[in-house]
């Protein structure tokens, strides 16, 4: 092999930095997102559950804010019949947040640790801490 | 080698499939038994328009409290520079407001007077033309809407619009709130604001905030429907408009 120093140096160098992300995160703790539900709000409701299942609105609440935000601005249109059969208002400020106005504990507790940052706050108010609005 | 028979077989049968695929995308944006409605309150109207009695305005209080309740309510900031003014609906004199048209030998009174202004959601809007994005569009009972959620600050719409009625946000608006009104959103920095003719509320079945504080000196209503009160209004009283002359139409109606 000629150069073969050359060669296998590259490659050490190169498998090294592709395996940095998992390198630098070896003796780092892993701490669990956990979004707390606790507010004066959802603790008076017998059945604990949000517009839609749990794993739905896990998985697909920004799909489902996403078409709420178009229908209610560009259509007019702003009711929501979930597929309980209950219908909502749709409003980020006034039906999401009612319930859930822990926004630091609820939706940053995710979005931080994913490292995403939704601007929704840019415009719409969020709750202010300890009790409702 | 492919022949050329195959070749458009398989051209064909991939294109379906790309039409399968459009399907199937929209089938993913409801989930089964998710519906989303008009709320059966909602006051249904043709083409909204408002007609101002300018007679009744008489003090500065008169004014002042529509457009209190209308900047109140959609947390319009309150800036003093006007170079970096936010304003949805305010005054100007029988000169300005009317300019182009404004007769020169009327009576010193209506000369005197101040004239309620706002956005007059023109039925032929030039903002709506020129907006890049379809940020600002018209919805179908006519009320220029703006969807703040896709404005990207080109400020078209400002240099389109000869009324005036959009303005901005060249500072960070929360910092000029007093009070926030926690039912309805701000705006950011860096998007164009204006009177939206409070759709939100129209698609509760409210009338629109300025409407209701005004206590009758303002009539909103229906253009389209011969039998509404905005109709006898106009049928009874002459109006004039702002810049018809350019063809935009306005909705907004001034009794002199």
């Amino acid at each position: 092999m000629y150069d073969g120093w050359k060669i296998i140096l590259g490659l050490v160098v190169f498998v090294v930095i592709v395996t940095l992300p998992f390198t630098m995160s070896v003796g780092k703790t892993y701490v669990e997102p956990k979004p707390s539900i606790d507010t004066p709000e959802i603790q008076k409701m017998e059945k604990k559950q949000c517009i839609e299942p749990k794993q739905y609105m896990r998985e697909m609440h920004i799909k489902l804010l996403y078409s709420w935000k178009d229908y209610a601005t560009r259509e007019g249109k702003r009711l929501y019949v979930a597929s309980d059969g209950k219908t909502y208002t749709i409003s980020l400020q006034n039906t999401c947040l009612k319930c859930h106005s822990n926004k630091e504990k609820f939706c940053d507790e995710c979005h931080n640790y994913v490292n995403v940052k939704p601007y929704c706050w840019d415009c719409h108010i969020e709750p202010k801490v300890g009790g409702l609005k | 080698m492919i022949t050329r028979r195959d070749f458009l077989k398989i051209a064909a049968f991939s294109s379906l499939l790309g039409l399968g695929g459009a399907f199937t995308i929209n089938a993913l944006e409801k989930e089964p038994g998710q519906k989303v409605l008009k709320d059966i309150k909602a006051l249904k109207g043709k083409r909204w328009a408002m007609v101002i009695d300018t007679r009744k305005f008489k003090t500065q209080e008169d004014f002042e409290k529509v457009i209190r309740a209308c900047h109140k309510a959609h947390n319009v900031p309150e800036i003093a520079n006007p170079l970096h003014e936010v304003k949805w609906i305010w005054t100007d004199d029988y000169e300005h407001s009317f300019a182009g048209t404004a007769e020169e030998y009327i009576s010193t009174e209506v000369k005197e007077r101040k004239f309620l202004l706002l956005c007059n959601h023109c039925d032929n809007a030039p903002c709506v033309r020129v907006c890049p994005v379809k940020a600002t569009f018209k919805r179908p009972d006519g009320i220029t809407m703006q969807d703040m959620h896709r404005c990207i600050g080109c400020k078209f719409c400002m240099a389109g619009c000869p009324y005036g009625a959009r303005n901005y946000n060249f500072l960070p608006p929360r910092d000029y709130i007093k009070e926030l009104n926690p039912e309805y959103p701000t705006r950011t920095i860096g998007v164009v604001e204006k009177c939206t003719f409070c759709n939100e509320r129209i698609d509760r079945g409210l009338l629109p905030y300025c409407v209701e504080a005004s206590e009758g000196k303002i009539i909103f209503g229906d253009l389209y429907d011969p039998n509404s009160e905005i109709r006898k209004v106009l049928s009874e009283n002459i109006v004039i408009r702002r810049k018809v002359e350019l063809g935009t139409q306005p909705m907004v109606f001034y009794i002199i």
